[in-house]
């Protein structure tokens, strides 16, 4: 059975488990029937012209896993930012690890999306949020709304911080062949609050994985939120991340995604701008090889005078690897005074590396400044012969470059253990000691 | 017998009928649709040998197999091909029989255009005897071509004369199942120009369209083929620079290019069709295929500019199939009130060490539309290609768009490729500067503008460079204010 039909069937079944007066239940109806009536998305449509998940469709994904062992701290510890204290939503095959968490309820809510949806006292932030960003057509995130059941919820109160970082992890174990998770988060940071989160999608074992997850953040007024994703899954491991982000006046929202693992990678990152003077940031390093395939797509949408938006995407690319960016910047007649900046630099390292990028403007204001820049090319030549002149090895005179090609998106990390944890990274994937920390 | 409802039902549904036929008068105009039949008629019209006609007849045929492109970033109603007339013979009767008869806005523009009293009434279709001296200038002039051995002449003449040239080059560019238009075209093409550079010619004058465009009377659907031979260069113009008050509603041209080994081909247009009024109402569809294909260090270079039609569907473009070759894209686009423009290049590289350089300049005002939309490719065995692109928009007013989607695609590791784009608008300290400086705005504007496109403008052959920029102002021509 084609995974689209596995899905549409296995719907009922999961509906019974649930509370069907609870108004979600409408919303999971009406999005079920969105998916059936789209399926999954195709190379024809273009959006995903240059991505396909014929492969995925095909494998016999387990929806629902019956149990999930139980994990030790310590073999999981490396995934986790363990040097510093933190709030951890862990889920271990999509369900909840309530041994390997932490959550909280004091001053902020750290917790649950099935206790957001289930309880009465959520009731009314869910009936306010819930599925009101994520587009109701578009197929996969309908597919995630219809399965919506279990994530991350964050609720930050008005003139709040957050006074320790927030991890959001899942973990796949393993234990089913083949596994599909559809994880759903929920993130409400009220007025002037402040909020920093690192997410982290990790499979344990060589099994395949398919996660198609959704992000709603509502960032209101004057908010701060610092959104940090780690992408470094097993070469098994796919992933359809999309995340919706609805900013009010003043708010300030980063979104920095690191990708260097995993098969096949989706990124569907979209700001909506519903207030003044906002400032939007999204920075992405990727360094990926052998037939990994990634796929950023992003979009920030002006919908008010006087925002700003930033936006710096890094990509090296070896093996066969091949990285796609798909940057749409849309200023409306409205948005007066927009500053928009779109920078997209690629390396390609290798022969069999394919990169195709569409940077894109679509302005009906006349009071703007926007700019976009987009490059492929190699490492300055003279810039290694310099280096190796000076008695470093050309493998590390290399690495060196493309750290520094990197470093830009790096420098605005805000969590110094995160920084190391991705400087160890990099130079992993670059396979040197750079034997030194920025 | 009563009169049942039924009856109404039947009269009501065969009435339309009445009027549903066209009878057409004059005898030279074929019934309106198109269909095998149609296709072979123009092809017996031009008493072209069996090959062209069954090469029409594959076009038509691949034609209706094809469905009409929608990604392009346009909106308009989709012209009705059946309500189209396929050809029709070049109106000999003069338009007008003295040039008060021609509409007094028309003269004006020509007048500020700076062409001469002679050239206005034969651009306007008065009957002057101009027309004869044009026919004569073409005359020596092609004497001066046939001399270097340069072929120039229409694409029929040269079916029915060069046919081995025609047979080999023709479609090799643009085939013609390449697109929808570019399928149309290929079934009913008119006529349009041929042009053959032999070896190491260096061709002495600017080829253009311009002279030949009464003599041949180009219709809606013209074909051009340009082949440079081996070590050759030509400069080619195209397009009239007046306003074509045509009341073809669709122009569906194809343009080739062959640039052989070391040749170089210069193609320049002007493009000024009717845009439709201040409402928006009329305006000519221009949806054009023109491809260039560049072997070893040969070049090809794009320049166009363009003010006019409702719609327009371009995308000039090099295929740099030979190794050291060069493709070139400089472009202005205009649009005001309520035009739309899809417009942009392809560039294909293929051989070692291929250049190619984009520059596109937008300029939208009123409630226009303008897009950029190009292609940069590089294919895996194309070592050492270099891209450069450079997309600015203006933009003037509130009410407009300027969209951009550049795609690019690099399979090669040893690919240098950029791209920048920028959005922005005349700045007011700009216009304040020339206002005090006793500059008035509108001029202000047309100085700045002109600054904005002079990348491209210093592309253009002298005497349409002038021409051009005269046509910028008029196009924007309050849109400010």
């Amino acid at each position: 059975m084609e995974l689209k039909d596995k899905l549409v069937h296995a719907f009922m079944a999961f509906e019974n488990q649930l509370d069907l007066d609870h108004p979600v239940h409408e919303v999971r109806s009406a999005a079920i029937k969105t998916f059936e009536k789209q399926g999954f998305p195709n190379k024809k449509m273009e959006a995903w012209k240059y991505t396909s998940l014929k492969s995925l469709e095909k494998i016999d994904f387990s929806l629902f896993p019956k149990n999930s062992p139980s994990l030790e701290y310590s073999a999981v510890k490396e995934y986790f930012l363990h040097e510093v204290d933190t709030y951890k939503i862990v889920f271990v095959d999509g369900v909840y690890s309530s041994y390997l968490s932490e959550t909280t309820h004091q001053g902020i809510d750290v917790c649950l999306m099935s206790a957001a949806l289930t309880k009465d006292m959520y009731k009314p932030v869910i009936e306010a949020y819930f599925n009101k960003i994520a587009p109701l057509e578009e197929n996969l995130t309908a597919l995630n709304t219809a399965f919506s059941k279990e994530g991350a919820f964050i609720h930050i109160p008005k003139n709040t911080q957050a006074m320790k970082p927030i991890e959001i992890i899942h973990l796949a174990t393993g234990a089913a062949s083949a596994l599909m998770l559809q994880p759903r988060n929920l993130i409400v940071v009220d007025q002037n609050a402040e909020v920093q989160i690192v997410e982290r999608h990790q499979s344990l074992t060589e099994n395949e994985v398919f996660t198609n997850a959704v992000t709603e953040i509502f960032a209101d007024k004057s908010a701060i939120v610092d959104f940090y994703k780690i992408q470094n899954d097993a070469h098994t491991a796919s992933l359809v991340d999309n995340t919706y982000i609805d900013q009010k006046d003043h708010s300030v929202v980063k979104v920095h995604t690191f990708s260097f693992g995993g098969k096949l990678i989706r990124n569907n990152l979209n700001f909506y701008q519903n207030g003044e003077r906002i400032d939007s940031t999204m920075k992405g390093v990727t360094i990926i090889g052998d037939k990994q395939h990634i796929d950023h797509h992003t979009l920030v949408h002006h919908r008010q005078p006087n925002c700003e938006s930033h936006q710096d995407y890094k990509g090296i690319y070896d093996g066969s690897s091949t990285g796609v960016f798909n940057g749409k910047i849309i200023v409306d007649r409205l948005a007066q005074k927009t500053n928009a900046f779109q920078q997209n630099n690629n390396l390609l390292i290798s022969d069999k590396a394919t990169i195709n990028t569409k940077p894109q403007l679509e302005i009906f204001a006349d009071d703007v400044k926007c700019s976009h820049g987009c490059t492929i090319g190699q490492l300055d030549q003279d810039a290694l012969f310099y280096l190796q002149s000076r008695g470093i090895g050309k493998k590390e005179a290399q690495a060196l470059l493309m750290y520094a090609f990197a470093n830009n998106v790096l420098a605005s990390v805000r969590i110094p253990e995160l920084k190391r944890r991705i400087n160890a990274l990099i130079a992993l994937k670059l396979g040197v000691q750079l034997g030194f920390d920025l | 017998m009563a009169y049942t409802e039924e009856e109404l039902k039947k009269e009501l549904e065969t009435k339309e009928y009445e009027y549903g036929f066209y009878t057409d008068i004059e005898s030279d105009t074929f019934p309106i649709g198109l269909s095998e039949e149609i296709v072979v008629a123009i092809s017996k019209k031009k008493e072209e040998p069996e090959w062209m006609t069954q090469w029409r007849l594959d076009a038509y045929r691949a034609w209706l197999e094809m469905e009409e492109p929608e990604w392009a970033n346009v909106h308009y109603e989709k012209p009705n091909f059946q309500d189209i007339s396929y050809y029709s013979a070049p109106n000999k009767k003069p338009k007008y029989n003295s040039i008060d008869e021609v509409d007094p806005e028309l003269l004006d523009t020509f007048k500020r255009l700076g062409i001469s009293l002679d050239e206005q009434k034969k651009l306007a279709g008065v009957a002057v005897d101009i027309v004869m001296d044009s026919v004569s200038v073409a005359t020596t002039f092609k004497k001066t071509l046939a001399e270097k051995g340069i072929i120039f002449c229409s694409i029929s003449e040269a079916i029915q004369e060069h046919p081995e040239l025609i047979k080999k080059y023709i479609g090799t560019v643009v085939p013609q199942k390449d697109n929808y238009y570019a399928a149309l075209n290929s079934a009913v093409f008119s006529d349009g120009s041929f042009c053959y550079i032999p070896k190491g010619v260096r061709c002495p004058m600017e080829l253009s369209t311009y002279f030949r465009i009464n003599q041949a009377g180009t219709g809606q659907f013209e074909r051009t083929l340009v082949v440079a031979d081996e070590g050759s260069y030509v400069s080619y113009l195209e397009g009239c620079t007046a306003p074509s008050r045509d009341e073809n509603q669709l122009h569906a041209a194809v343009v080739e290019l062959i640039a052989l080994d070391d040749a170089e081909i210069k193609y320049s247009t002007v493009q000024n069709w009717f845009p439709g009024n201040k409402e928006g109402k009329g305006g000519v569809y221009n949806f054009v295929t023109k491809r260039g294909i560049c072997e070893n260090r040969a070049k090809i270079s794009w320049t166009q500019v363009e003010t006019g039609s409702a719609v327009t569907w371009k995308y000039p473009s090099c295929v740099l199939k030979g190794d050291h070759s060069i493709g070139e894209f400089y472009s202005i686009a205009v649009t005001n009130n309520f035009q739309q423009a899809d417009t942009g290049t392809k560039m294909i590289h293929l051989g070692k060490n291929t250049k190619s350089t984009i520059i596109s300049k937008g300029i939208s005002a009123g409630k226009s539309q303008n897009s950029y939309r190009g292609l940069v490719q590089v294919g895996s065995r194309a070592e050492n290609a270099r891209n450069f692109s450079q997309c600015d928009s203006l933009l003037m007013g509130d009410q407009c768009g300027a969209h951009t989607f550049p795609y690019i695609e690099a399979k090669n590791k040893t690919a240098m490729i950029e791209h920048e784009a920028t959005t922005s608008k005349i700045g007011e300290d700009q216009i304040f500067y020339c206002n005090q400086r006793g500059i008035d705005t509108e001029k202000a504007i047309a100085l700045i503008v002109n600054g904005f496109s002079k990348e491209v403008l210093n592309k253009l052959p002298m005497e349409f460079a002038v021409e051009a920029q005269k046509l910028l102002e008029i196009s924007l021509e309050g849109s400010v204010g």
